[in-house]
């Protein structure tokens, strides 16, 4: 059993998808996805253990061995990234039955809870996995269901927001294949340890130059990276809460592995960052996108959408990170990745809540919830205050291990910008505060009550998780590094 | 020398055609159908890539020797299952947009949007 | 004994917390709650002193609680400086309470429960900053302290209160983030250490002109020192309740700041690396022009919370002098001063919260002739001015003496005019408002007999309308302080000059 781990990361949400059309009952399906993602949850924690405890975990698809089966391969960064991405699923999911009650018909429901499993499936098979090839497969995977997900909106702007995203998604997915293809024929192997060993022969053809262009842009458009991201604001707000609050977390994480997978691991680090000035352009693509999402979104009215502006502000921190090579910053961005995926969980689920009791999140409809939902506001100004990067708060730690990154490579001017641009994340999120606690309510007479436990429980996980990491950092920041280390040790 | 990589010729050609299309045609349709192009001029790309000089089909068989790699046919076999899916996918949202929008046109869509955005917005203000 | 001082230690800032739970249970019941208010403070002042006892017997106390991030931990050590800060912080706290009892009820004022809480959590937040081992874990309670205040600040929940609330927050979290945390950051990897040294803890070979940008970004980041320019978030917390305006900012924030800026100074650079930094010098100077402008701009307000608040700006700056100039006398005239100040300002902020709750004024020129109603009060208010102003019998003189002779240690003939200048701006916007408030008649500005003839038919000679008691015993007590503190300054004195030597 514990030998096949890692495939039973990826099959037990993909076998309990199927399930779930079986089952007909909305509650059981509900219960039923729960076990599903909390087995999955179970089978990243002992993983990471696996990994942490004796290194790296290789599985052989149906027993055909490496080069020429598929293997999955774990290593510390995708532990760690499988632990993330099951355990947000997880928490979310119990969320889930009450939102859907309001944003979904009742027919739809068990349909939701198939693509969400779907979805879990594909990334966590992205992750998990260690051939080229199956990556592109499951990053279809989880982008179809993701699709269809964000179409199941309530209103007519999700269709219209997942076309978009569908047509966006879907050339970089194709990018991605083009530059597989590209290294396929250079090397005629699509394992990644394999290519990783292989592509150094050939780095100076073109060909191998234009896989990397391809790849690398397939990649960030599937990260949203400023200017890539214009389908995430929209995807993001009219999606259902609780996609939105699962996607927030975990999605553009995923493309973030894949950058760095792709970069390190594959193609090696001597290539990526010598061959081609990646290093600056990541650089002043990530602090442009912190700058211009963040300012964008000062100047949002639906608070979803904020939201959403931050994220892609919050991935241009990760970017500027994993642009600096060194392992501090890619410490920094894996951390990152961490905190950020429970910042915005609890950050969206809140919303969920305030959209299930108040029906939008317009600005205005905030207005005096200070009051009438104690918990589920606090929740969101305590996310907010970890987005700015308060102490005792996990986005401090990240914040933190950014600046180091920085000053020790000397780059003075850049962290004071790094600085600069947390300033802003005070704006947007302040915004709201005043809203919910100056302002009095809208209607007088309006009972809006706290949102039901089912919804205060997963929020307060997360929000507890918040301050938790943000003291006790020994698991994040101990996995982070010796993940940023061995991807060093792989590439050096 | 041009001959020589006489695929990669189509491919590129069917990839830019099938990208100007997505990216020039405000018909949500039209727009699919490019992306279908797109999709198929780098399904042909692996399996032209596939083929070696002088090769048969990759059947064992007595007396021959030199096959054609099988393996990008069959990855993209998996590709075109996963763009026919993107394109269904595509279309259905297509069927629920012209039922919400009553428009499959881009700008007619945006312009929806933008005027609601602006409408929420004056209530707001009143 | 160590064990059982350092339990206290953690009590000191473990207590408040909890009394904020207290309160908050508590707080459908107003009288509970402010019993446990005032039981907490009790208890709290009863911790400090046994551990000043512990630090007068020579015991080394101190605590580790958790390492956050490898090398950098959260752990408390009492020294002199910070044992002083606690010394006033909670005493002023037992104070400051009794005095918004009266006051928050006389005045009716909504969300006393939130109020109260978040009056403790700053405490805890001041007395783990007060007793924190290094830079990281003050920086902690730095921003806790930011965060806790920002309600009590928009307390009134105006329009005006949430527009003082964001720039209070603002400039404090933009100068905390941006410089502040910078500098830690730089500091770290420059020394590979945060932890409070005597002596400081850069080596001999560090870059003079690194260091020098440090000790800027330290300076403008540690914006709860209020140098200008980034002294804009002070007079903008005024719109807060009278209490918090006196505690928060005559002691706890603004303290927490130049305490800082003292212990960055003493601790982190150490005075022999201070005195030959490019940069101290420029920076005594803006500190002295932060000085003199405050108190020029002081005598142009017309609203006596706001002539505060420029005021307290003024006198933070003889603070951050005092640390500059890096001698001994300066230090342990800042360390002094940080108590004298507390001490005088407190009292005007009470008295400014009295006559607010009893007349209904907050202006300066409505306020002819009021000593006749309220003479307690404005007879506190007059003793305070003369500590602010540093004249005997108050405490104030003794810390403006050591700044001066700092100055005079140094050469810094310049500094030396400024303070001496702005002692005599303070008597300019300071004396006036006790002296029209006991001899309306003499007044310049009333100089016409009809208005003074109204005036006194209004406000008939006998007719004393005091403040609320419990608001007066605040005001008796704190303004009986400046006084002892002239007396008998020796304690204070003591801990003052134990800063350099470390402990005895």
């Amino acid at each position: 059993m514990i030998a096949h781990l890692p495939i039973l990361q990826v099959i037990i949400p993909l076998m309990a998808a199927p399930i779930c059309l079986m089952l007909k009952r909305t509650q059981l399906v509900w219960l039923f996805s729960i076990i599903a993602s909390g087995l999955a949850f179970a089978v990243s924690i002992l993983l990471l253990q696996q990994v942490m405890a004796s290194g790296v975990i290789s599985y052989e698809l149906g027993g055909w061995q490496a080069p020429w089966g598929i293997e999955y391969r774990i290593d510390k960064l995708n532990a760690f990234l499988l632990l993330i991405i099951s355990g947000i699923s997880t928490v979310v999911l119990f969320a889930a039955q009450t939102s859907l009650e309001k944003e979904i018909p009742k027919d739809k429901h068990i349909f939701f809870y198939v693509l969400y499993l779907l979805s879990l499936t594909g990334m966590l098979g992205i992750v998990a996995t260690g051939d080229a090839f199956n990556v592109f497969v499951f990053l279809e995977i989880s982008s179809l269901s993701a699709y269809a997900l964000i179409g199941m909106g309530n209103k007519r702007q999700a269709l219209w927001a997942s076309y978009q995203y569908l047509i966006m998604g879907t050339i970089g997915a194709t990018f991605i294949l083009i530059g597989i293809g590209l290294m396929y024929q250079m090397t005629g192997t699509l394992n990644m340890h394999d290519l990783s060993q292989r592509l150094p022969e050939v780095e100076q053809s073109r060909t191998v130059l234009a896989a990397f262009a391809f790849v690398i842009v397939g990649v960030c458009l599937k990260l949203a990276m400023f200017p890539l991201h214009l389908w995430l604001p929209n995807a993001y707000t009219y999606a259902p809460s609780i996609v939105t609050a699962f996607f927030a977390a975990t999605a553009t994480k995923v493309a973030v592995y894949l950058l760095i997978r792709f970069t390190f691991s594959v193609f090696g680090f001597s290539f990526s960052f010598t061959h081609i000035p990646l290093q600056t352009i990541f650089m002043a693509l990530g602090l442009v996108g912190i700058f211009v999402a963040s300012t964008s979104a000062i100047y949002q009215n639906n608070v979803k959408q904020l939201f959403a502006y931050s994220s892609i502000a919050q991935i241009g921190y990760m970017i500027v990170g994993f642009s600096l090579s060194t392992v501090t910053g890619l410490t920094a961005t894996l951390l990152h990745m961490f905190n950020h995926a429970l910042m915005k969980g609890a950050i969206f689920l809140a919303l969920a809540a305030v959209i299930y009791r108040v029906g939008n999140v317009e600005l205005n409809n905030l207005r005096g919830l200070g009051r009438q939902m104690p918990l589920t506001m606090a929740a969101i100004v305590i996310g907010g205050l970890s987005l700015i990067g308060v102490p005792l708060t996990v986005g401090f730690v990240s914040k933190w291990y950014l600046l180091m990154a920085l000053i020790e490579q000397g780059w003075w001017p850049i962290a004071v910008l790094i600085l600069l641009g947390s300033m802003l994340a005070v704006i947007y999120v302040w915004r709201i505060v005043e809203v919910a606690y100056f302002k009095e309510p809208l209607n007088k007479n309006s009972t809006i009550k706290e949102a039901p436990m089912s919804f205060l429980i997963p929020i307060w996980v997360l929000v507890i998780a918040n301050i938790y990491f943000g003291i006790d950092t020994r698991l994040s920041v101990g996995v982070a590094e010796a993940a940023a280390q061995s991807l060093f040790g792989v590439a050096l | 020398m041009l001959m020589d990589l006489f695929n990669h010729w189509v491919v590129i050609t069917l990839m830019m055609s099938g990208l100007y299309i997505v990216i020039a045609q405000g018909n949500l349709i039209k727009k699919i159908v490019g992306l279908a192009v797109f999709q198929t001029s780098v399904f042909i790309f692996y399996i032209s890539m596939a083929k070696v000089e002088g090769g048969t089909a990759p059947i064992l068989a007595d007396g021959i020797t030199q096959y054609s790699n099988p393996l990008p046919h069959v990855l993209i076999l998996t590709a075109i299952v996963v763009g026919i899916a993107t394109t269904a996918l595509g279309l259905s949202l297509v069927v629920r947009i012209k039922e919400a929008y009553g428009s499959i046109e881009e700008d007619e869509i945006q312009q929806q949007d933008n005027q609601a955005l602006s409408e929420s917005n004056l209530e707001k203000e009143a | 004994m160590n064990i059982t001082l350092a339990l206290m230690l953690q009590l000191t800032i473990v207590i408040p917390l909890l009394s904020t739970f207290a309160i908050v249970v508590t707080g459908k019941y107003p009288n509970l709650r402010e019993s446990v208010t005032i039981a907490s403070c009790l208890i709290l002042i009863f911790l400090v002193v046994n551990l000043y006892q512990g630090v007068l017997a020579g015991e080394s106390i101190s605590v580790f609680w958790w390492e956050l991030l490898p090398g950098l931990s959260i752990s408390f050590d009492i020294e002199p400086l910070g044992m002083l800060f606690a010394l006033i912080a909670s005493f002023l706290w037992l104070v400051t309470t009794c005095y918004a009892i009266g006051y928050m009820r006389s005045h009716h004022e909504k969300n006393q429960t939130r109020f109260y809480a978040c009056f403790a959590i700053a405490i805890g937040a001041v007395m783990g900053l007060a007793f924190s081992a290094n830079l990281f874990t003050l920086f902690i309670f730095y921003e806790v302290l930011t965060l806790s205040t920002y309600p009590l600040v928009t307390h009134a929940g105006t329009e005006k209160a949430k527009k003082g609330g964001r720039t209070y927050l603002g400039i404090l979290l933009t100068t905390s983030i941006v410089f502040f945390l910078l500098a830690i950051v730089i500091t770290w990897f420059v020394a590979g250490t945060l932890d409070f040294t005597p002596g400081g803890i850069f080596t001999d070979d560090v870059d003079k002109v690194l260091t020098g940008m440090l000790l800027v970004l330290f300076i403008f980041g540690i914006g709860k020192a209020a140098i200008m320019p980034f002294h804009r978030w002070l007079p903008a917390a005024m719109v807060a309740p009278t209490p918090v305006s006196s505690l928060l900012h005559a002691v706890a924030v603004v303290k927490a700041g130049v305490f800082t800026v003292l212990k960055v100074c003493v601790f982190i650079f150490g005075l022999d690396l201070l005195a030959v930094l490019p940069t101290t010098q420029f920076l005594l100077y803006l500190a002295g022009a932060s000085v003199l402008l405050a108190s020029i701009i002081a005598m142009r307000q017309d609203n006596l919370k706001a002539r505060l608040a420029y005021s307290t700006i003024s006198q933070l700056g003889y603070v951050t002098i005092g640390a500059l100039l890096a001698t001994s006398s300066g230090v342990i005239g800042s360390s002094m001063h940080i108590a004298m100040h507390a001490f005088g300002k407190i009292t005007l902020f009470f008295c400014a919260g009295a006559i607010l709750v009893t007349l209904h004024k907050s202006k300066i020129s409505d306020m002819r002739g009021i000593g006749l109603k309220m003479p307690i009060t404005m007879g506190a208010f007059f003793i305070a001015s003369l500590s602010i102003i540093g004249v005997p019998p108050t405490g104030g003189t003794w810390s403006k003496w050591y700044l001066m002779m700092g100055t005079i240690e140094t050469e810094q003939f310049v500094l030396m005019v400024i303070l001496m200048l702005s002692s005599l701006l303070n008597i300019a916007y300071l004396l006036p408002i006790s002296f029209h408030a006991f001899f309306p008649k003499l007044s310049r500005f009333n100089a016409s007999a009809s208005s003074t003839k109204s005036l006194e038919n209004r406000l008939p000679i006998f007719d004393i309308k005091e403040a609320p008691l419990p608001s007066l015993i605040a005001i008796v007590v704190t303004t009986l302080g400046c006084l002892t503190l002239f007396v008998y300054p020796q304690p204070l004195f003591e801990l003052a000059s134990a800063v350099l030597t470390g402990r005895e």
